[in-house]
Formats: C-alpha cells, structure tokens, sequence
C-alpha cells in the first residue's frame, strides 16, 4: 500500500539528508509504528507519505514514494486527499472550520462526495469516534483529546486507505489516549485500514503494531521487524520491555496481559523484598500553600476548592484529565490569574498583583509549550537576555544551560532545538531567577525516553538541592520514576492527594506498567525492581 | 404557527437585517430608529444561536453609542452652531478670514446638539441592525452559502475569520510568558517584545493550516476548462460591481431612483449567471446545505416590508423631524405598521434547536 523505494530527502540548505536510501513496504491493512528519538526523521517519513514532503516543505527527494500505486512526484497532496489521510502533531492547527460536523464534512466537500453519502459517513464518524455530544460545538471550546479525536475523524470521512498519525497520544491523558488507540484498532480490524503511526509513548502502543520502524537518525538505515525483534535491540523501549529483558523473558512481552503472564517467578523472587522510597513529607519548610481556591472564568469553574501544600524538597505530580484544572492550579501560583475565592501564598505571599520580577524569584513556571518563553535570535542571547531580566549574573543561565543540555552551540536559533532541548533551555531561563518552587506544565510533550530520563535526573538534583518541584503531567511512567507524592484533580477538586505508590496503584487508568505486571505487589519502576533484585 | 426548530437560512436573517438598515438609514427620527434597535434586539434574544457570533449584538450596540457620543462632541466643538436655546458657551478661537464658515468652540445650542445626536443614532441602529444579522446567523455559516464556483474564495475568508480569535489568543499567551520571565508588559518595549512572537505564531499557523487545508484536497483540480474559469470571474466580478452601486443607491436618500433598484437587479443577473456558470462543472459539495423555505421568504418578504414602508413614506417631516425649530418626533402609523411587520419573523420563523432558555 505505501511503498519506499531507495528513498533519499534532503531539506533545502541542510547539509546532512534527513532520510537516507529508505525502502519500506507497508501492505494493505497493517499497523505499523514508527519509532526513534526526537529529530531522528519520523515527521518528515511520515509527511513523505502524502507528499507533503517534498511539495510543501521544498527540498530535495530522491527515489520514488507511492502510495496505492499513485505517485507522490506526479501527485501532490491534494490529489491524494482520497487515498491518505493525515493527522499531524498539533491537531488544533490543522483545524480550517469552527465547529465539529463542518470540520469532519470539510475533506468530502472538497472531494465531490455526494450530500446523501456525507451525511451517514459524518453519523458514523460521530459514533465510531465518539463525538455525538459534541457535533454542535466550537472547535475553540474542545479538549486536547476531543480536538483529537476530531482530527482523526475529519480525515476519516474521506475513507482514506491509509492513516498517517504523528503522536496521537502525546498530548492525551490515559483514558482518553486509550479511546483513540481503541478508535484505531477498531479501524485496522473492521475497515482493513493501512494505519501508519509514530509515537513517543511506546507504552500505549506498541502492543497494537504489526511491525515497527525504527528511525535511528544520523543516516543510519531503517530497521523493520516484528516489534518484539525491534524492542528486544532499539534504544528506546517501554517500561514492560525493561522488566522483560531484566527479567530475561523470551520471547519478549509487548503488553501488561503478556508480561503477567510471564511475571509469575520474578513475583516470587520479590515477595519479600520492597520497593525503597523517599519519604513522602521532607523534612523541609512549607514554599506554598493553596487554601479553599477556587477560579473561575465567566460560567465555568475550573477550580473549586483546592486545597494543597508544597514543601521544599519534594517532587510532587499533579495529574488529571484534559480540562481538570490542573494548568489553572499552577497559572494560579504564578499569579497570572486572580483567585475568585480562597487563598494562595508563595513564599509567604500571594502571588497576584505583585510586579513580575518580585515573583519570578518565588516561583517559575515553564509552560506547555516551552517555545512561548523564548524570543532571541539565539541560544545565547536568551540566556544573556534571562540574566538582565532577573538580575542574574552575567553567564549565569548560560551556565545552568550548560548543565541541563551539554555541547550546544550558543549561536543555535531556539526554533532550531530540539523538544527536549529548548525545555532545558526553558528550564535554565526560568532557573536563572533561583525560585524556590518550580512548576512545569506538561513537560514530557515530545520528549523521547533519553530526554525524559535527563529531565528526571535534574528534577531529581532540584529536589535534593531543597526546591519544591510540582509536575503536571499525563505521563504515568514519569511521575512513577520522579514524584513521592502525587495530587489527583478531577472537575477542580482534589480527589486524591498521597504517596505516589498509593494514589496511582489504586486507579487502573493511572497506574503505570510496572505496576500493573507485578500486581498486588506495589512496585512501580523498573529501576525499583533491578535494586531489589540486586541487593 | 409551531414549526419544527431548526436553523433559518443565514441568508434569510441576513436579508432581513439589510431590509432593517435600509429603513434606519432612511430616518432621523429618533422614535423610529429607538424602535428599529428595539426590534433587532428583540429577535436576537428570540433567535439567536450558541455559536460564538451570537454576542455580536451587543458588541454593536456598544460600538453605535461610542459613534453617538463622538458625533455629538465633534459637532459640539466644530460644527456650526443652529439658533437656538444656548446651552453653554465654549470660548472661542478665532480664525483668519480665509476659513470662513470653520469655527473652534462658541456656543453649543440643543438644537445642534439634537441635530448631531440624531445623525449619530442613525448610524448606531444601522450598526445594530449588522450586530443583530451577525447573532441571528453567523458570518461563516453565510459564506458556506457561497456558490460552488466560489468555494475556494469562502473557505480562505472562513479561514482568515478564524484567524482574529487565534491571534488575540496568540497575544495572552506570549503576555503571560513574559510575566513568567519577569519582564514588563507595558511601554513601547512591551509592545515590540509581545509583536513579534504573535507574529512569528501567526505565520507558523498559516502554514499548518495551508498543509492541512493542502493534504485534504483544498484546490483539487475541479475539471473545469480555463475559459470558463475566466467568463465566470469577469460575469460575477462585474455583477458583484452592479450590486454594491445600487446598493449605495437604494440607502442614499439623494440619488435618483434610477440608479437603485435597477442596478441592483442588473447585479444580481449578471452574477447569478456567472455563479451558475461555474458552478454547474465543479466536483465540489455541500454538506447539510441551508434550505430555502416559505418561512425563509417570509422572514425576507418581513424585512423588506418595513424598507419599503419607509422609502414610501420619503423625506417627509414624519422622518425627519425638524431640529430647529425643535419639535417632538412623531409617529407615522405607516412606518408603524412597518416596525410591527418586521417583528413578525419572532413568531413565524422557526425557533432555534438545541437551546435552553
């Protein structure tokens, strides 16, 4: 269905290809999951397939890519509006209406479909999908994962053969990521749809793939295989997978239902044994405290009554589904937004009104989208720049940089960073200013396992150098690895508030694979598992 | 009459609207044109939909009182004073012989300051009149009513009329970053510093738009031969032409009746075969289009009749009541009759779906 052919891409002015002598056949009706670490070149392989790549970004292809026989050098993307359809990383850009069932009739208005068959394909999309509810909304007003699910249908309507996905999940909370994948299984099996994806997530869907790809990068060749022969080699690899080849399973578990399977003597090994945790209040002072807050905007209330305290030295995750409230909690202890009730004080005082450069040396948030705290031309004007802003010392946040993300170049132009990169250098702006308390919105967004394992390690180094850190996230697996203690929001309220080994073990949406392997015991790492084993 | 709710055709609501504007614009009378703002507003709390549009009205109604209040101060300041009862004196600057007929403060007499407020009102109710067709039937849902040939054209001004929210979006996101690093929001610096990233996020969206409008058949080569491409522009461009001219001479109560009516119709034609002409080839379709029903023509037919009431009536002293000597504003039972025809659609069009009151 989609065919490679000794392709080579270069983009203009790069010195390197991007994708070096690609063959890769992909037949009707498979899944196929394409993996690699950030920048390796899985956006542009899956661009390729429409023909995107080259007709819209420039550059220079060569061999021959086609799909269902058309090809993409005689094709432009329009043109193959029939046969493929696309979802790319950030679906809210990709929206050209305003409103659910005129975005999903949007793809076969410009096909020619005819009205009667428009009708039922965008009925059927609405409960394939699950978006009856939602068919009269403003595309403005969804949630992260409902815009999802939006993209995913307004190219279904078409009936594409093929359905090329970047990260669907990323931006998702567990139970909706799980009601996409289903979505998508349900697609390959019923409809015999050629489903091409890439993901970050390995977690959530490698069990589903056929095959995997992985993109090494550095113009090294694809590796095609099974996902267990990929998994049992590749450098980035899920949690279920580390405990498998641990524990030295073969052949290698891809999902929980496999590996507690297989799990029953290493459950044996660790009956005595427990998992060694930090304790869950330090020793520390209290940094913040939120008392009865509550926010809310026009009608909406995005916060209730929250009650919440942060000390120093810990590590605390925030989680919750889209919309929960969790960004209002933390733009509410920054001071962006004025609490309609109750309190918040930060370093003994409330945040709100006070002039921004008092607060920055208080608290630091870095936003969901790191990209918005950055402006210079380059890496080392932002750094020059977060030193005149907060009083630093000169080189100060050069330093910190320096730190979080080694041996890159000042002269780097922020957009040219990598994901994990421009966090760090985020990370390293907000830093400059030494609060005390950190809060980051959604960190993991496009961050491989590599660049989450730094990221855990300098959380790690803030904590113990006694700052607070408080982490909103979906990423079960990386809250297991970094945060003691774990609040859950649902509708504004805080449901749950403890040690992460209790508060994400007793929900099955939360709880992280690990955890659900080794079941009822509660371990949560794979790291956990290799000390006890070890010692 | 109960029919089964449902959306009226935006183009309905949008004609109506006209018909409203084209009466406030013929009146200075400042009971008639309450009363036409009175009737807009009344249909907009009836009928208006959820979508975000729907506060249009008051944005309007907002925008027509600043046009009152900088009508009055201006005429206050510089226009010439009628005769009449002073109501104070502002000193005056004297001017050199060669600006005759200019002035700079003096009197303010209420017989200006009525003249003034009225032209200002006559203006705000035609704005209400725009804000109520905007929360009747959003302007996007209008475009999709667009001709086939003309696709393309209404999905790009779709487009760039999402594009304002995203930007102002766009804009309090980068202030809020900027607060995060501790930077002011104010002052020149302030300004640039927000201008640039908004600008850099525009364009950033522009082109994800363009590769998702791109990648899902926007601009499908649509089959049609480059001469009729070219008869239906020139046929549609030159009706479009005809309707704009006729318009200005149907609402301008000075020219002469030749130039309106006709003009428009000749308009009309000659774009309506134009459209037709390039629609009757082009491979694209509609989803769940708008129908044209009786209650449509009769919300139309409402509209035109209090246009029509009130180009009848003319310039007589019932419209445009006398600023000096100033007498109290009447109320011609015509343009009455008219104002209630116009009320009519609150009962005969079917109610809204989906809402709760």
């Amino acid at each position: 269905m989609i065919d490679f052919d000794r392709v080579t891409f270069t983009y203009p002015g790069a010195p390197h290809p991007t994708l070096h002598d690609v063959d890769l056949h992909i037949p009707e009706g498979e899944l196929c999951v394409v993996v690699g670490r950030t920048g390796s070149g899985k956006s542009t392989l899956l661009r390729a397939v429409n023909g995107l790549v080259p007709h819209f970004t420039g550059g220079l292809l060569a061999g021959r890519v086609s799909v269902a026989g058309r090809d993409t050098r005689t094709h432009p993307p329009r043109e193959l509006a029939d046969v493929v359809g696309l979802v790319g990383q950030d679906p809210a850009a990709g929206f050209v209406t305003d409103a659910v069932e005129d975005e999903l009739a949007y793809a076969m208005e410009s096909l020619g479909i005819a009205p009667a068959v428009m009708r039922r394909r965008v009925e059927d999309t609405l409960d394939l999908l699950g978006l009856v509810e939602l068919r009269d909304r403003p595309l403005g007003t969804l949630s992260g994962g409902q815009q999802q699910r939006v993209a995913i249908g307004s190219v279904l309507t078409a009936h594409p053969a093929v359905l090329v996905l970047d990260e669907p999940t990323s931006a998702l909370d567990p139970p909706a990521a799980e009601e996409v994948l289903a979505a998508l299984q349900r697609l390959v099996h019923d409809l015999g749809m050629t489903v091409l994806l890439a993901e970050h997530r390995l977690e959530r869907v490698v069990q589903y793939a056929d095959r995997v790809v992985h993109v090494p990068g550095d113009g090294a060749l694809l590796e095609v295989d099974t996902p267990a022969r990929v998994m049992a080699a590749a450098p980035v690899f899920p949690p279920v997978v580390g405990l498998g080849r641990l524990a030295g399973w073969d052949p290698l578990p891809l999902s929980v239902r496999d590996a507690r399977r297989a799990a029953g003597s290493l459950r044996d090994r660790l009956t005595d044994r427990a998992p060694v945790r930090p304790r869950t209040t330090p020793p520390g002072g209290v940094v913040a405290e939120v008392r009865g807050l509550a926010v809310t905007y026009g009608p909406i209330v995005a916060l209730r009554s929250v009650d919440l305290r942060l000390h120093h030295g810990e590590v605390v995750a925030l989680m919750g589904r889209n919309g929960s409230g969790k960004s209002t909690l933390l733009a509410a202890l920054v001071g962006l937004l004025k609490p309609s009730g109750g309190r918040v004080t930060v370093g003994g005082r409330a945040p709100y009104g006070r002039p921004a450069k008092e607060v920055v040396r208080e608290v630091g948030l870095v936003p969901q989208e790191p990209g918005d705290l950055l402006y210079a031309e380059t890496a080392a004007a932002e750094c020059a720049q977060a030193d005149t802003d907060t009083g630093a010392p000169a080189g100060t946040t050069a330093a910190i940089f320096g730190r979080l993300a080694p041996g890159i170049g000042g002269g780097t132009h922020p957009r040219d960073l990598s994901e994990g990169q421009r966090l760090c250098l985020a990370l390293a702006v907000i830093m400059s200013a030494a609060p005390p308390l950190l809060l980051l919105d959604e960190p993991t967004r496009g961050l491989d396992y590599t660049a989450k394992a730094r990221l855990v390690e300098i959380l790690r180094g803030l904590a113990a150098g006694g700052g607070a850190v408080l982490l909103a996230t979906h990423d079960v697996e990386l809250v297991a690895e970094v945060a003691a203690r774990t609040v859950v929001l649902a509708e504004g309220e805080v449901v749950s508030d403890g040690p992460t080994g209790d508060v994400v073990t007793h929900s099955p949406g939360f709880a992280p694979q690990v955890s659900k392997v080794l079941a009822p015991q509660r371990w949560l790492t794979v790291d956990e598992v290799a000390k006890a084993l070890a010692g | 009459m109960h029919p089964v709710p449902r959306h009226l055709h935006p183009g309905a609501w949008w004609l109506w609207a006209v018909g409203l504007a084209t009466a406030a614009s013929r009146t200075t009378n400042p009971v008639l044109l309450l009363l036409i703002a009175a009737v807009a507003g009344y249909m907009v709390a009836a009928r208006r939909t959820n979508s975000p549009s729907s506060r249009a009205y008051v944005v309007f109604l907002r925008l027509g009182l600043v046009v009152i209040a900088i009508r009055v101060v201006l005429a206050g300041l510089f226009g010439a004073a009628l005769p009449g009862h002073t109501l104070l004196t502002l000193p005056q600057v004297a001017l050199p012989d060669w600006a005759p007929g200019v002035r700079i403060g003096g009197p303010i007499t209420l017989e200006s300051v009525a003249a003034a407020g009225y032209q200002g009102l006559r203006l705000a109710v035609m704005l209400c009149c725009i804000g109520a067709a905007n929360a009747l039937a959003s302007p996007a849902r209008l475009l999709r009513c667009v001709p086939g040939a003309l696709y393309e054209v209404g999905v790009a001004v779709v487009v760039a009329m999402t594009f304002a929210p995203q930007v102002i979006a766009t804009v309090s996101r980068v202030r809020a970053a900027r607060r995060l690093r501790g930077r002011p929001n104010r002052g020149l610096r302030g300004i640039r510093g927000v201008a640039m990233p908004v600008l850099e996020g525009a364009l950033e969206r522009s082109l994800e738009v363009a590769a998702s409008m791109d990648s899902r058949g926007y601009g499908r080569s649509g089959g049609l031969p480059q001469s009729t491409r070219w008869l239906t522009a020139a046929a549609t461009l030159a009706g479009l032409l005809g309707v704009a001219a006729g318009s200005y001479g149907l609402l301008d109560s000075g020219t002469p009746g030749l130039l309106g009516l006709p003009a428009v119709a000749l308009g009309v034609l000659l774009a309506t075969a134009g459209l037709a002409l390039g629609s009757r080839r082009t491979a694209r379709t509609r989803y769940r289009p708008d129908r044209w029903l009786p209650p449509e023509l009769l919300v139309v037919a409402c509209g035109m009749a209090i246009a029509a009431t009130f180009i009848a009536i003319g310039g007589t002293a019932a419209l445009q009541p006398s600023v000096s000597p100033l007498q109290a504003p009447g109320l011609p039972l015509l343009a009455s009759a008219g104002l209630l025809a116009a009320l009519l659609p609150s009962w005969l069009s079917p109610s809204v779906p989906g809402l709760q009151r």
